[in-house]
């Protein structure tokens, strides 16, 4: 004997929700970048941002035959002084993150950002600078790039920024974009910096890159004792 | 001073930083709140159409990248980039990585006991038009085991990176596929709240798939939207 289900007209009328559902569209989420990303994202001159060298990738972490990515040329060398910043990046239990990866965003020397958002015509791009990096933490847990010093930016109203690196900190375990800044100690207007000065006091110096070796070092940490300023953009 | 329209906050299908049932959170997120500040032109400009000179020209064809083809099956992922209003973003870069048919990533780190294929990177990148529209053709990756807890295994993913026009539009996720039983018992996307979870998961396509060639999927990425009118700042004018 033969029994009908009763619900074959109703089961599976719809399709489940997806990507292109209109009851859905919104901000696609974010995901982590994983632990298996650097064949993938950072090409190695990424992390120089002044001229031509293999700065920023991770060539030992898969076979020479699988580097896809762009390789380093020379474009002619920015205006502006030239410095190396590097930190190491530690979780919450202060152990390195060797896997991490590190952004960066900045106004060239004069302190123009080289965008088309950027409506300023009095300050000059720089034809040598774009002024975007990326870098994969080293085995050590160490970021290094090497850029140029940026100028000052104008801030909210009529206040004028202090010099800093807008960066952004990607890693397995990160499932979303950590956006934090990079200030100098010797800045000019570090003290009156209106992005700064929403940071409590004892909280600030995780934003300001100290000078060693010659270059500049600000830590990353992800968590615990020490734990960097993050922000909600 | 330079009027600022500022891109949107997140949305509530935002993952939180902290989701202990993805395990390598528990020490890699904050735990402080994030502090709120106001966008500057900081925030709302990018390295926007130099996508060439930074990175390198677009790499479409992950299956064209060695001497032979790639073992898996050959599919098309096209769809377009987006703002929240719906607004086209032309002429912007989204980096796409992944696994082989096998689940195996060419990393030298993945020990998964899964063949390599010495025909298969998986690395790509591809530049929106002026509609902002994209297409890369790849192989269909495989699903892989994970150490995050007793027979965890991630479903089959397209790992997927947006820089938008600006810093304040960054964003890095994960493309899933339809019908896929192990997104429901996945850490990393159920960080992600329903139904917003189902954003992540493209859609088959008929229309996009070519006869006798590969099948095709859709996949929109929608980044923070920008208000219209400049933000006058009142709190900080004059």
């Amino acid at each position: 004997m033969i029994t009908e289900s009763p619900d074959l007209e109703t089961r599976n009328a719809r399709p489940r929700q997806d990507n292109l559902d209109p009851a859905l569209f919104g901000q696609t989420p974010s995901q982590t970048v994983g632990p298996f990303f650097h064949y993938g994202l950072p090409w190695k001159g990424g992390a120089d941002l002044v001229g031509p060298s293999d700065m920023g990738a991770r060539p030992d972490l898969f076979p020479d035959a699988h580097y896809q990515l762009n390789l380093p040329s020379s474009t002619g060398t920015p205006a502006g002084d030239v410095i190396e910043l590097a930190g190491c990046v530690y979780d919450a239990r202060g152990d390195i993150v060797p896997d991490a990866m590190i952004e960066i965003w900045q106004a060239n020397a004069a302190g123009r950002y080289a965008s088309p958002d950027d409506p300023r015509e009095d300050v000059a791009i720089d034809p040598h600078f774009i002024g975007f990096g990326r870098a994969s933490t080293s085995a050590e847990g160490i970021y290094r790039f090497r850029t140029v010093r940026p100028g000052r930016v104008p801030g909210p109203g009529n206040s004028l920024q202090a010099p800093h690196l807008a960066v952004s900190v990607f890693a397995r375990g990160v499932l979303k974009r950590l956006a934090t800044r990079c200030y100098f100690a010797d800045g000019d207007g570090n003290d009156v910096d209106p992005i700064l000065g929403l940071v409590p006091g004892a909280r600030r110096g995780t934003l300001i890159a100290q000078p060693r070796d010659g270059g500049w070092w600000l830590d990353i940490r992800l968590g615990g004792a020490g734990e960097t300023v993050f922000f909600d953009l | 001073m330079t009027d600022i329209r500022p891109y949107a906050h997140e949305d509530p299908g935002a993952p939180p930083s902290l989701f202990p049932d993805y395990r390598s959170t528990v020490l890699r997120a904050p735990s402080q709140p994030p502090i709120r500040i106001p966008q500057t032109l900081t925030e709302t400009t990018g390295p926007a159409g130099r996508w060439d000179r930074l990175m390198g020209p677009a790499m479409a064809d992950l299956t064209a990248q060695h001497q032979g083809a790639p073992i898996g099956q050959r599919i098309i992922v096209s769809g377009r980039v987006l703002d929240e209003e719906g607004r086209p973003v032309p002429d912007t870069v989204m980096e796409v990585w992944q696994a082989n048919a096998a689940g195996r990533y060419i990393h030298a780190k993945d020990q998964w006991d899964a063949p390599l294929d010495p025909h298969f990177t998986g690395a790509g990148r591809v530049i929106t038009d002026a509609q902002g529209r994209y297409r890369y053709v790849t192989i269909r990756p495989g699903a892989y085991p994970w150490g995050n807890h007793r027979n965890a295994w991630r479903p089959a993913h397209i790992h997927l990176s947006l820089l938008g026009p600006a810093f304040a539009t960054r964003l890095v996720t994960q493309l899933y596929f339809p019908d896929d039983p192990l997104i429901e018992i996945d850490p990393i996307a159920n960080a992600v709240p329903m139904p917003y979870r189902q954003r992540m998961v493209a859609r088959f396509d008929i229309d996009t798939t070519e006869p006798n060639w590969a099948l095709g999927y859709l996949f929109d990425v929608i980044l923070k939207g920008r208000d219209q009118t400049p933000f006058e700042d009142a709190h900080h004018d004059h």
